[in-house]
């Protein structure tokens, strides 16, 4: 019962959060210099094509009564249309997301399996200059953030030895089977690894870019974590009942470490989605980020709400999965 | 044991000194940009342009680092450049840690009404992605260097705010507090004059944190195209160039790169630096 009262309070806060941000947001790109609907007209346009195309898109009225009609609209699930695109904001946007959605995910787990792999050879190696070498990564990797790691990688693997694509989300010229968004996912299910190899080579670096902060902090936080359980009592227990270190890292001491690492992942998964914006930008790389820099650049006001909206839930529901992770994860919090 | 401390203590020192060293560098460069200069920074030369840095054939002596495609000499731009990194990390950095503590402050001494409102505005800005929230102010206010501040401060003061927040209650659960509001203290004397003082070091940590952070947003500004304009000597400005023509002049790119990376490399490593000082149990 009192798991249930905290879960609903979670959801009502996530509410409020929403609405605050949809709130500044809607308010913020209002003042923004720089007519949309002069943009879009041609230089010949008259006094009266301007009022009607503005009327049309309901920016003659006050930004209040702006705000009720696009949230009377939100709520019915209609975001409003782009200036820019003249489609609707939803059908852009969710046409996007499952690009940002891939990188993000790749970017997540190339992080975990660097960063897992960092803290369990550095628990194995401990005390010597093996774990002295991982702490220096780790400190490197932390000090430098993924926009700088995305130009060094570009240098790197995309100029001075050509392996990776720099730009984009596919070879343009290939002929693409998918009737969903989810490229990366489909060509698996579709079994066309050649398209799969294709999107891989040009997801890697910006995902890799996104991963090494990411993989530092997750290095960091679970060595620690490994370290201080490997001297409890019943990891001794089992290093006496003969099992070999390995055995005891992993099977032992790594299920009673892991919670910490599981929550602070859960928060820095987040940052990871909002650094997706510029990493996108830096690749060509065709998700949401990439789109949004260009809406606010051609003032694409009903653009840019949906998609800070959209990044918004995005946020908080990963926080509201993390938070209800941990208290089923967690005993104390189950039984409580 | 001892002998372990003060190897640790060792290592820090030499880290301390190998970021503040560049950074004073830095500094020193931003200062007599004019004076080491060989060139103009916006003097463009087309006869000149994409020479290669001084090592390579086909060089020109006089333009060490190369020119770009404009023929504008890479060197002077990235010494002009560092006086924007400057004056954005020393401004951002300072409003943002002034404001971000001070409400920090407020909600973890005061409790109450306070805390809940500064909580409720933190969570909603945490939900926002700051690059994108980032480049929507600078779209609002105009390009501009102070567009930029405003731009870091209006994000980042949750980052004091959150620290400042979490320490400043550890302390006043403390008994100190407390002792001098019985000795005739008011509640917000108490707050500064002592939490305040206990909550300063990681204060002080967070600051250098955050310079690195506004070097690289306007980095990330300049380099969507709305930093300061577009003439104008900027660190990312010259990357975003750079990357456009990365198969033809890679050093256009390569030298803002290297600066800027050190440059945030030295601000956070200068901050763990001074963190693992002010730490007791190292001390």
């Amino acid at each position: 019962m009192k798991i249930l009262r905290s879960i609903l309070f979670r959801l009502a806060s996530t509410a409020v959060t929403l609405v605050g941000v949809a709130v500044i947001v809607f308010f913020v790109i209002r003042v923004v210099p720089g007519d949309p609907i002069s943009m879009m007209l041609p230089p010949g346009a008259t006094e009266e094509d301007i009022a009607r195309l503005t009327a049309l898109y309901g920016l003659d009225k006050s930004i209040p009564e702006q705000f009720l009609i696009w949230a009377g609209g939100v709520l019915h699930g209609d975001f409003g249309t782009s200036i820019t695109a003249r489609r609707p904001v939803i059908e852009l946007v969710l046409g996007r997301l499952p690009a940002t959605l891939e990188l993000s995910i790749m970017a997540l787990v190339i992080a975990v399996i660097i960063g897992g792999a960092a803290a369990l050879t550095g628990t194995r190696e401990r005390d010597t200059k093996i774990e002295g070498g991982i702490d220096v990564a780790n400190g490197m990797a932390l000090s430098i953030p993924d926009f700088l790691w995305a130009l060094i990688l570009i240098l790197l693997f995309g100029v001075a030895w050509p392996v990776f694509h720099i730009s984009g989300r596919i070879t343009p010229s290939l002929d693409l089977p998918f009737v969903t968004n989810f490229y990366l996912f489909e060509s698996v299910f579709r079994l066309r690894f050649d398209l799969w190899a294709d999107i891989v080579s040009h997801m890697f670096m910006p995902a890799l870019a996104l991963a090494i902060p990411l993989a530092a902090i997750i290095g960091q936080l679970l060595k620690q974590s490994l370290k201080e359980t490997m001297h409890l009592d019943y990891v001794t227990l089992a290093r006496t009942k003969g099992y070999g270190e390995n055995h005891v890292i992993i099977r032992e001491a790594l299920p009673n470490a892991i919670l910490p690492t599981l929550t602070l992942v859960g928060v820095q998964f987040t940052f990871l989605i909002g650094g997706t914006v510029i990493i996108e930008r830096l690749f060509s790389y065709e998700g949401l980020g990439n789109m949004a820099i260009d809406a606010v650049i051609n003032r694409d006001l009903p653009l840019i709400q949906g998609i800070v909206i959209l990044f918004a839930v995005l946020f908080t529901a990963v926080n509201l999965v993390v938070d209800l992770t941990y208290a089923l994860l967690n005993p104390r919090l189950r039984h409580a | 044991m001892l002998d372990g401390r003060s190897q640790i203590r060792r290592r820090l020192g030499l880290r301390l000194w190998l970021s503040g060293g560049w950074l004073l560098l830095l500094v020193l460069a931003a200062v007599f940009a004019p004076l080491l200069s060989p060139h103009s920074p916006l003097e463009q030369d087309l006869f000149l342009g994409r020479l290669p840095p001084f090592w390579a054939h086909g060089a020109e002596p006089g333009y060490l680092l190369g020119t770009d495609s404009l023929g504008r000499d890479v060197l002077a731009r990235i010494l002009y450049g560092a006086r924007v990194a400057l004056i954005v990390a020393l401004a951002a950095g300072s409003i943002t840690g002034l404001i971000g503590s001070t409400m920090g402050l407020l909600a973890g001494y005061l409790r109450g009404w306070v805390d809940v409102v500064i909580s409720r505005l933190i969570d909603i800005w945490m939900a926002f992605p700051p690059v994108l929230f980032s480049i929507l102010l600078i779209a609002v206010l105009g390009p501009g260097l102070v567009s930029i501040v405003i731009a870091i401060v209006v994000i980042d003061w949750t980052r004091f705010a959150r620290v400042v927040r979490a320490e400043a209650m550890a302390q006043g659960a403390m008994d100190y507090p407390a002792s001098a509001q019985i000795a005739g203290r008011t509640r917000l004397s108490t707050m500064f004059v002592e939490i305040l003082p206990n909550v300063l070091p990681t204060i002080v940590v967070l600051l250098t944190l955050e310079m690195g952070i506004a070097v690289i947003v306007e980095a990330i500004l300049s380099f969507v195209n709305l930093s300061i304009s577009t003439d104008d000597p900027t660190w990312g400005g010259m990357i975003s160039e750079g990357r456009a023509s990365i198969h033809q002049a890679w050093w256009v790119m390569v030298f803002p790169l290297i600066a800027l990376f050190l440059t945030v490399l030295s601000f956070s490593q200068f901050g763990e630096g001074l963190k693992d000082r002010f730490d007791p149990v190292l001390r």
